[in-house]
């Protein structure tokens, strides 16, 4: 069986004319460059803790990444798209997820898995982060502890949208945000320092210092 | 640095027992009192004085020893024929929360040999620096678990060939995290720590001497070969 032509076919040979309206389709650039971003999002997976575990199962076949253009796992931070902080950040780790932020290339995008990565969760204490977002920008806050795969493709589907929703004309959106050369740090300190604030059961508890 | 010897002999567990059997789990033991692991005995016919006290709960036996005796103890358990504590499994320290009660060294000893399990203890007062020898010379694993409850609890392993932090980052000056005067957030505020942890360099926790014996060296990047060719010994 060859591709020929059933004889009782007669193929519409497809007429072109420059000059008319038929078979073109315009679009925005900016809607074409966001549609191929939001859809080929390459994960740098940064898992740390539980959270991890769910991470694998949303990559895994059930809940199946893929769907999302996010079947590679790029374990390289140069040839990713958006770093997801899966689990608990200590101070010993903050340089290295600063570092790695910085060696990915824009455009680029992250997301806070899990209650941990996000606040601090419980862990109010001497040696954890209190959210990633003190350490670099932060796009999507995932709740949970650990948040179900649903919730992690949820708030994939929601980066997915704010990429959608990005105009290349912003700039801003795009350039490489410089930490104060002294302090390395984003936010001023006291922006910091308010948002490590405790909640919950833990503002019974007292720093003996400032 | 001694050497480590290459050769050595299986020890298959109970194997010096006159009448080895396979082991079961003891039951209805008391929470205090109870036999005394033999080794306390020995111990205190071999050192006397040194040996403070002897309790015993739930079937262990606990030796609080004298500080400045604790490693030629350790060690005489490790080499007489009659003990054979072949194994340390922790190093840990203990601080109560009343101020005047000293903070206490624990190591945990097991003797595969003669399937015993043997806890020494000494007490560190707390107006005295806080040292005690180190059982590194005796066995290796005490590395880490020696820079462990240094990092955690300050206290100075006299003889440790590298007491340096092990948990927290080797910069880190806020003080040791698990003492009762240490406050569950740390001294400083948390833009202080932030500050201070993106201010360490995570490369320093390389050892470029340790790198340029490893079997890695060939596989490390470029710039740290040229910089350990350069005659840089350290990462900072």
């Amino acid at each position: 069986m060859g591709l020929t032509a059933r004889p009782d076919s007669a193929l519409k040979r497809v007429e072109y004319d420059p000059q008319s309206q038929d078979g073109w389709v315009t679009t925005r650039l900016d809607f074409l460059v966001n549609w191929g971003r939001a859809n080929s999002l390459w994960p740098m997976p940064f898992g740390t803790a539980c959270c991890a575990i769910e991470f694998m199962a949303t990559a895994a076949a059930d809940f199946d990444l893929a769907r999302f253009g996010m079947e590679r796992m790029s374990f390289s931070p140069r040839q990713s798209d958006v770093l997801i902080c899966a689990g608990r950040v200590p101070f010993k780790l903050a340089p290295i997820i600063r570092r790695i932020w910085q060696q990915m290339a824009q455009p680029k995008w992250a997301i806070a898995m899990g209650a941990c990565a996000s606040t601090g969760n419980m862990f109010d204490n001497y040696a954890v982060v209190q959210g990633i977002d003190t350490i670099i920008p932060v796009d999507v806050y995932v709740p949970g502890c650990p948040p179900r795969p649903e919730g992690l493709l949820y708030g994939i589907q929601m980066l997915q949208k704010k990429v959608m929703s990005e105009r290349m004309s912003d700039r801003v959106l795009r350039d490489e945000m410089e930490p104060d050369p002294t302090t390395q740090l984003y936010l001023p300190p006291p922006a910091i320092d308010e948002i490590s604030e405790p909640f919950g059961n833990s503002i019974n508890q007292t720093r003996s210092t400032p | 640095m001694t050497e480590l010897t290459e050769s050595f002999d299986v020890v298959s567990v109970g194997s010096a027992l006159p009448n080895a059997r396979p082991a079961t789990t003891p039951k209805n033991l008391p929470h205090r009192g109870g036999d005394a692991n033999p080794s306390a005995q020995a111990l205190k016919q071999q050192f006397g004085d040194a040996i403070l006290r002897v309790s015993v709960g739930w079937g262990e036996t606990t030796v609080f020893v004298a500080r400045d005796r604790a490693g030629d103890i350790i060690r005489w358990l490790h080499d007489d024929p009659s003990q054979q504590y072949d194994f340390l499994a922790d190093v840990t320290a203990v601080e109560y929360r009343e101020t005047e009660v000293p903070m206490e060294v624990v190591w945990h000893l097991r003797s595969l040999p003669y399937r015993r399990f043997l806890r020494i203890k000494t007490e560190l007062p707390k107006d005295a620096p806080l040292e005690v020898d180190s059982v590194w010379s005796i066995y290796r694993c005490a590395d880490w678990l020696e820079r462990e409850c240094y990092d955690m609890f300050g206290i100075k392993f006299i003889g440790h060939p590298d007491l340096r932090r092990l948990l927290m980052w080797e910069q880190y000056k806020e003080g040791y995290p698990l003492r009762k005067d240490f406050p569950l957030r740390g001294r400083f505020s948390r833009s202080e720590q932030l500050r201070q942890a993106l201010a360490a360099n995570p490369e320093s926790r390389y050892s470029m001497e340790e790198l340029t014996v490893a079997e890695a060296f060939s596989e490390i990047p470029d710039d740290m070969r040229r910089r350990l060719a350069s005659g840089e010994r350290t990462g900072e």
